[in-house]
């Protein structure tokens, strides 16, 4: 008789699902992946066979433009991956196509979250609890000081600072998978009808989206503006841009950032922004902590992120926790 | 207070000048009296809460949350305030209260005790949000670091209200927070603040680095450069009749409750600037030498900085006296407009009148030529001082940096090379770097087993470029971790520049090193070519 769950077995360029020999968001090019999300730390290019939701695939296929092997699994759907192993894509509320995936074996049920977020986002469908033995979250914010506002209150300084700024731009730097869209859709939301411009990086992202049924609303280019079309816009770029040349053609930009990270003051200073909006597609601190309760696992083990703070908080309120020490998930910009 | 949090937060993320400037002034003009003088204390570190200090706001933290969870926060973070103010556990279902004004939270803080604040402290933090809390907390303990300096608020406020910076210098210095004389005379079109009987402070002269040039003797005087801290004493006889003594720092910041020794000392109404220093042998001669009386070194002279209050044995183990310059004023004499060889004839009759116990001369050193003096000055660390001060003979004395008037020639730093044993991250905007290291020399021959001991620990002298790099190097020579700090291999040299080095029991080398600073990064020297401690115990002046 084999030891109760050694058929998953984390390796520190992911997880392993032994009995099928497939891997969980491997770091490396492997022969059979199974993939949570779109995000380049998570969805990497050269995999055999990548078995993930249609949008992820979506999304794949227009980051490495090649779509070879591509096994699409819809949320809810159960597919046996071989070795006497099911998985069963649950949808995780991180971005569009996110899931976590739920491995059933010998009647052992573990679930793996990838990234994930508890609040309601326009663009991707709601994080399912789902009940399981090992509960494998992640801890990006696993700090609790990672408290992230409600996004209507960041979306409101954003609108604040372009009205009182006629004359210039805001210029948002965001990821161009997930963020940007929910940052648009959320504008929209609020009945912003403004054309908002956007670095080239972006623009193939949004127009996914739009495909996938989430409507963004008039969206241009920078690089087909002129410095008098944006003032008083708001412009999008990947952060990567804030502080680069690119943003020279921008009139007199006012330097935002959408990220969890911006919740810390140094952070901000550190990428010279100066309106940090605290809007993150990851679960804060209480979000972290609250899923545990609600999927009260035997066992819950953290993949990365602050998982130290995360792991003292599962043996605070006794809850059996250990932290794996994975490589290549990282989430600078989120 | 929301208004004050408010601004406080845009300044911390504003690093244009002429952002912050403009932020301020629309601040002043909009608040109301008195909470805009209690901003401008504020921002200027012009306020001081004795009962509330980093330690008590980590105590209360510590009851409310777990001790593991808090340190790995405030390390992630970076800052206590910061950290607290996220972590505050915020009341539920709590009945609204009305907001608290700026004027209210500085009543309060100001009514706390020691005992008292650890009571006090939560409701108010209740009732704001982790903005407000963290405004609350720094303007408790102080160190707002927003690059907020004394100057940059005065400028601010002649920007917002229309009057020169000249002006609010002058009345500033005199004036008490609120400052609401200043508001009703800049704001609301009052007559200027009374500043008959106030022991105001006058703008100190100050001098260029002497670098490469050299002067002629017969134009200039030369005298030491006393390592203390300079002061400006200001006696003032209201019309009443009381007279009032007040020491100003470099700054301009009063700091007469700190050297209460020398408030009743001055005869007659006058203004002095000197060289504050404490009672020894290392600068300067014996103690009981009449002509010039010995002082401590700065190390001793460090005992005494920066207390609101001194016990009575401080007094005597460290009195403090002023070693004079130049004289400003005198029995109602303006003296500032005339050569600095009259002020100092002024300066050398009025030495008599006053009592020896807290004033000597700042003796004169004379010299056949530059060479001369060059040869002196070399001489000059045996004295544990500063280096050499030129002054025109005919040099008014003005306000600031003028150049050709005054030079300083300090000493050339002392050198040493070390090795990096320890690195810590920075905070604020270097909080993702490690910025703060702590180096040692060999206690022996190193390739004899010899370990090394921790000599000193500094986090300036390098550039930004530089900075990465070396946080680069202690991540990927990273052999164990304490917490924030990092051990490192022992190989990177630092070659650490430093004023004196003094005994202490404080350090397991028993060395204390003044102004360590990196001077230059080895990357090129082997850590065993590094110095040894014998070498840097040689160096001790005590």
């Amino acid at each position: 008789m084999t030891a109760p769950f050694s058929w998953i077995r984390p390796e520190p360029w992911g997880i392993h699902i032994v009995p099928a020999d497939a891997w969980v968001d491997p770091a490396r090019a492997v022969p059979r992946a199974l993939v949570t999300h779109g995000h380049a730390d998570h969805a990497r290019g050269g995999h055999g066979i990548t078995i993930a939701t249609p949008e992820t695939l979506a999304i794949m296929k227009l980051r490495y433009a090649t779509a070879e092997g591509a096994q699409p699994v819809a949320y809810g759907e159960t597919v046996s991956i071989g070795g006497g192993v099911t998985a069963t894509y649950l949808p995780a509320g991180h971005v569009l196509g996110s899931s976590q995936i739920l491995f059933e074996h010998a009647g052992e049920r573990v679930v793996i979250t990838g990234d994930y977020k508890r609040v309601p986002d326009p663009t991707c469908a709601p994080f399912q609890v789902t009940p399981c033995d090992i509960f494998i979250t992640e801890a990006t914010f696993g700090l609790p000081v990672f408290t992230h506002p409600p996004i209507g209150e960041e979306i409101g300084k954003l609108l604040d600072a372009r009205a009182e700024n006629p004359d210039a731009c805001v210029l948002v730097g965001a990821y161009a998978l997930g963020k940007a869209q929910r940052v648009i859709a959320e504008l929209r939301a609020t009945g912003h009808t403004d054309t908002i411009w956007l670095h080239g990086a972006m623009e193939a992202m949004c127009r996914l989206y739009e495909e996938h049924g989430v409507a963004l609303g008039d969206l241009k280019l920078v690089s087909d503006a002129t410095k008098d079309d944006m003032r008083g816009h708001i412009v999008i770029a990947p952060p990567s841009a804030l502080n680069d040349r690119w943003s020279r053609r921008l009139p007199d930009p006012i330097t935002a950032m959408a990220s969890g990270w911006m919740r810390v003051r140094a952070r901000a200073r550190q990428r010279g922004v100066e309106l940090p909006l605290v809007i993150s597609d990851h679960a804060d601190w209480n979000e972290l902590t609250r899923t545990i309760r609600e999927v009260n696992p035997q066992e819950t083990w953290i993949t990365h992120g602050r998982e130290q703070a995360l792991l003292r908080w599962c043996e605070l309120s006794q809850r059996r926790a250990r932290a794996l020490a994975l490589v290549g998930y990282e989430d600078e910009d989120d | 207070m929301e208004e004050f949090a408010a601004l406080l937060d845009a300044l911390v993320y504003t690093t244009s000048r002429n952002r912050k400037l403009a932020l301020i002034a629309a601040y002043l003009r909009a608040a109301p009296d008195p909470d805009r003088g209690w901003a401008m204390a504020g921002l200027t570190e012009g306020l001081d809460f004795p009962a509330v200090k980093s330690a008590t706001i980590r105590n209360l933290m510590l009851e409310r949350v777990d001790p593991a969870l808090w340190a790995m926060s405030r390390d992630f973070v970076g800052d206590t305030a910061e950290t607290a103010s996220l972590l505050w556990p915020e009341p539920e279902n709590a009945a609204p209260q009305p907001p608290l004004s700026l004027a209210e939270v500085v009543e309060r803080l100001s009514a706390l005790t020691r005992a008292t604040a650890p009571r006090e402290l939560p409701g108010l933090f209740d009732r704001m949000d982790a903005k407000g809390r963290y405004a609350l907390i720094k303007l408790a303990t102080g160190g707002m670091r927003v690059g907020i300096s004394a100057r940059l608020a005065k400028v601010a406020f002649a920007q917002g209200f229309d009057v020169t910076v000249e002006e609010v210098e002058e009345y500033w210095h005199a004036l008490t927070p609120p400052y609401t004389a200043l508001f009703q005379w800049a704001a609301d079109g009052g007559p200027p603040p009374d500043l008959a009987g106030v022991p105001r402070f006058r703008p100190f002269m100050l001098a260029h680095p002497l670098e490469e040039t050299q002067v002629d003797l017969k134009d200039y005087a030369a005298e030491w450069k006393w390592d203390g801290i300079r002061v400006q004493l200001v006696r003032t006889t209201d019309t009443e009749g009381r007279a009032e003594t007040r020491v100003y720092s470099r700054s301009g910041d009063d700091i007469s409750a700190t050297f209460p020794e020398l408030l009743d000392v001055l005869p007659m109404d006058a203004v002095l600037d000197g060289e504050l220093l404490v009672r020894g042998s290392a600068q300067g001669g014996e103690a009981n030498d009449t002509t010039q009386g010995g002082a401590a070194s700065f190390n001793a002279l460090q005992q005494r900085l920066g207390r609101k209050t001194v016990s009575g044995k401080m007094l005597k183990e460290y009195p403090a006296f002023v070693r004079l310059y130049d004289v400003l004023l005198l029995d109602g004499t303006d003296w500032r407009e005339q050569p600095w060889k009259s002020r100092r004839a002024t300066l050398e009759a009025l030495l008599p009148r006053l009592p020896a116990s807290h004033f000597d001369l700042s003796l004169l050193v004379e010299a056949e030529d530059f060479a001369a003096l060059a040869a002196i000055r070399d001489t000059a660390r045996d004295e544990a001082i500063e280096g050499l001060m030129l002054k025109h003979r005919d040099s008014p004395y003005v306000a600031g940096r003028k150049v050709a008037l005054w030079y300083k020639w300090k000493r050339d730093p002392l050198l040493i090379d070390c090795v990096v044993m320890y690195a810590q991250r920075g905070s604020g905007k270097r909080s993702s770097f490690h910025s703060d290291f702590t180096f040692g020399c060999w206690d022996g021959d190193p390739d004899a087993g010899a370990e090394l001991l921790p000599v000193g620990k500094a986090y300036t002298g390098f550039t930004d470029a530089e900075l990465k790099l070396l946080d680069k190097f202690v991540r990927q020579n990273t052999v164990g971790r304490f917490g924030p700090v990092r051990e490192v291999k022992r190989e990177l040299v630092f070659e650490v520049a430093f004023d004196s080095v003094h005994t202490s029991k404080r350090h397991k080398s028993g060395l204390a090193m003044r102004f360590p600073r990196i001077h230059r990064i080895r990357w090129d020297k082997p850590a065993h070519e590094a110095d040894r401690i014998e070498g840097l115990r040689a160096l001790i002046k005590d």
